[in-house]
């Protein structure tokens, strides 16, 4: 009997690993392929990557992308291009974002009738939610220029090297992708257009590799080494999980107790839903819904969490 | 039947000081007291400096700007056991010297009950830390984070002649990769005094800064060339960086280099900046000796500060946008405290992004080793946000 594709999303695995288990279930007796793009250099150290408890191959992607740019220079070039400007557009973002969250600020001390604060707050959450929008769909535009452009999948290299990786997907019952750099992964990712080759598979990712299966990757960071909380938009996923936003490791990067954050958050990403992952959590989604999982931390509008969610 | 009164426990002196001035004032009663402690005693906001010695008088002498800079310490009656307590707001670092005064004449000395030093240039200071503080792990060297290495270069410039040039290259340094430059005035003195190659190892590896490479350049001259010497500025940008841009696989552009310093090292990041608009993308300026005035010429802080001011109240009176980010930093026990919290707004009324932190600190190198994470973090976000392993 064949298991319709899912697709499960889970938090960080080097602590109490969970993958195994969870492999066992919806891969069978595998192989599966596995991506460890994020780990660039290191992504084929094995010391890296826990049990999965089922044979794997690993498709190398970093190593593939290494060698599709040594051996493509203009595309290299190009790419290197590319991601200079997507950067600064990033950082530009950032400014406009700290901005944004300041006004959001200083409106908010203000000492005026509660219902014209509380129409204030959220004018000011869908401000920054403009913000978030308008980034993504510049993200959008330039991946959609280069691709036009440039037309990677059909340079000979690129072809190459996507063939390979489609013909080990064909052999393998489920794609695991791994934790790590998750703009490195979710580019690798994108260089050889494998968006459209996991569709259709079960996938199973953890941390950054749970993150670039949403329709959109936050970078998020409570406690970072200078000044507020950051959340932000990195680009578009793959949007394999829709209607998610993937926050690994709460533990250590979320302040969870901190409803006026937690409302914050859910706020600015509605109608999607902010799901906290901790070691041994997780998310299934079949067809496109979401139809189980374990201890997965829902952020509420409210500023509480549901801690046994779904 | 009288209602019992509530029996309040016997009042206990505040602080261990109290305490023993209220005892027996014996040579064992001093030794027991001394072995009792560390010193100086931090007791909430109250710190207590002892000195134990004969002595005409013990000063307490420190840096702190706002308070004397000379305070007497009070002899317990029988002893040769002096005391002073003071209120140090929490979080503080105050670094100080004792002067014992013998035969008419005060000999400054470091705080023999005290393990406690800070070494500078001239030598080292004891110093107490306010309830509160602790110094950063990340300035300790950590077994885990993978060392830079450290490198003398030889560099020739046509106008200086040779200068000594210490080059930090992040641990995994590859030649096909690009890096961001940071290049430190006062170098050196970073290097010794404010351990900077650790502290760099330590937030590559906790992925709060890119891995980067760092210039850490020093005059012999400082205090001329760093006032706003043309010369100066030309050696940065024109003979320095391009140098090391040649050798190195550094980014190259303003986004991926920082100039930076401290007190003068300062002055010459921002003096450097404003003749090179533009080509640092970054400055980091700690305790910047940014003196100015606003009527006249005349400054209170002697001759050496002349070119400072003369380039400050021209700063001061059309700033400009000359780098993309600015991360300020100042201790609030220093005098220049004043100079640089009115710059921050000016700086920022430019357009260009300003951080700019405080400290209970004072114009030394362990405040700016303190700040050197938020600092560099902040001009240099690491991939920390990037990484979800």
């Amino acid at each position: 009997m064949s298991v319709a594709p899912r697709v499960v999303v889970l938090g960080p695995q080097h602590a109490q690993p969970s993958v195994s288990a969870v492999l066992r279930r919806v891969a069978g007796k595998g192989p599966v392929a596995l991506i460890t793009a994020g780990l660039q250099e290191r992504e084929s150290e094995a010391t890296a990557i826990p049990e999965l408890g089922v044979p794997a191959i690993n498709l190398t992607l970093h190593a593939r992308g290494e060698d599709i740019f040594a051996k493509d220079r203009e595309l290299a070039a190009a790419y290197k291009a590319r991601q200079t400007r997507l950067r600064l557009m990033q950082d530009f973002y950032r400014t406009r974002l700290d901005h944004a969250n300041l006004a959001a600020r200083a409106i908010s001390v203000r000492h005026v009738d509660e219902e014209l604060l509380a129409e204030e707050g959220a004018a000011s959450i869908g401000m920054i939610r403009r913000l978030d929008e308008d980034h993504l769909e510049r993200c959008h535009h330039v991946h959609a220029e280069f691709v036009s452009r440039w037309q990677p999948a059909s340079r000979p290299h690129v072809a190459r090297h996507r063939g390979e990786v489609a013909a080990i997907l064909a052999r393998t019952s489920a794609v695991v992708l791994a934790g790590g750099h998750v703009a490195v992964l979710l580019n690798r990712l994108r260089l050889l257009e494998l968006g459209p080759l996991l569709a259709s598979r079960t996938v199973v990712g953890w941390s950054a590799g749970a993150m670039v299966l949403t329709d959109r990757v936050v970078l998020f960071h409570d406690h970072p080494p200078y000044g507020p909380p950051v959340a932000e938009v990195l680009d578009l996923g793959l949007g394999l999980a829709p209607a998610l936003v993937v926050l690994p490791n709460p533990r250590l990067r979320l302040r969870l107790d901190d409803t006026a954050r937690v409302t914050y958050l859910a706020q600015r990403f509605a109608p999607a839903t902010c799901v906290a992952l901790d070691h041994g959590n997780s998310v299934e989604i079949e067809g496109g819904c979401v139809a189980g999982g374990s201890e997965a931390q829902l952020l509420r509008s409210d500023g509480s969490v549901d801690r046994s969610w779904p | 039947m009288t209602p019992r009164q509530p029996t309040s426990p016997p009042r206990s002196p505040e602080r261990a000081i109290e305490a023993f001035v209220a005892g027996p004032h014996t040579r064992e009663a001093v030794d027991a007291f001394l072995a009792a402690h560390h010193f100086p005693i931090v007791e909430g906001s109250s710190v207590t400096f002892v000195y134990r010695g004969e002595a005409e008088k013990i000063h307490l002498k420190h840096w702190v700007f706002g308070l004397p800079s000379s305070q007497e310490l009070t002899r317990v009656p029988d002893t040769d056991l002096w005391y002073l307590t003071l209120d140090i707001p929490p979080n503080s670092r105050i670094e100080y010297k004792l002067e014992v005064v013998r035969g008419g004449r005060g000999e400054w000395r470091q705080d023999p009950l005290n393990p406690n030093r800070a070494r500078d240039p001239f030598g080292a200071n004891s110093v107490a830390h306010g309830s509160g503080y602790r110094v950063p792990d990340w300035t300790h060297p950590d077994p885990e984070s993978a060392l830079g290495t450290i490198d003398e270069v030889g560099f020739q410039s046509k106008v200086f002649g040779r200068r000594d040039l210490v080059l930090y290259l992040p641990a995994r340094y590859r030649k096909s990769r690009r890096y961001p430059l940071l290049v430190v005035h006062d170098g050196h003195d970073y290097l010794r005094y404010a351990a900077m190659a650790t502290v760099l190892d330590n937030l590559i590896h906790r992925l709060e800064i890119p891995a980067l490479i760092a210039a850490f350049t020093s005059s012999p001259d400082r205090l001329r060339e760093y006032a706003n010497d043309e010369r100066h500025a030309s050696l940065i940008t024109e003979e320095l960086v391009p140098f090391l841009e040649r050798r190195f696989p550094l980014e190259g552009r303003p986004q991926g280099r920082c100039l930076m310093g401290a007190s003068f090292g300062a002055v010459a990041a921002l003096s450097t900046a404003w003749r090179h608009p533009g080509y640092f993308g970054k400055l980091l300026l700690q305790s910047g000796s940014f003196a100015f005035t606003d009527i006249g010429d005349r400054n209170h802080r002697g001759p050496v500060f002349d070119p400072v001011v003369t380039f400050m109240n021209q700063f001061r009176s059309r700033p400009v946008a000359v780098s993309e980010h600015v991360f300020v930093s100042c201790g609030t026990y220093e005098s220049l405290i004043y100079e640089n919290r009115s710059l921050v707004p000016m700086l920022t009324a430019t357009g260009m992004t300003i951080s700019y932190v405080e400290a209970p600190d004072g114009h030394n190198w362990e405040n700016w080793r303190d700040r050197l994470r938020e600092g560099l973090s902040r001009l240099f976000p690491g991939p920390l946000l990037l990484m979800y392993e």
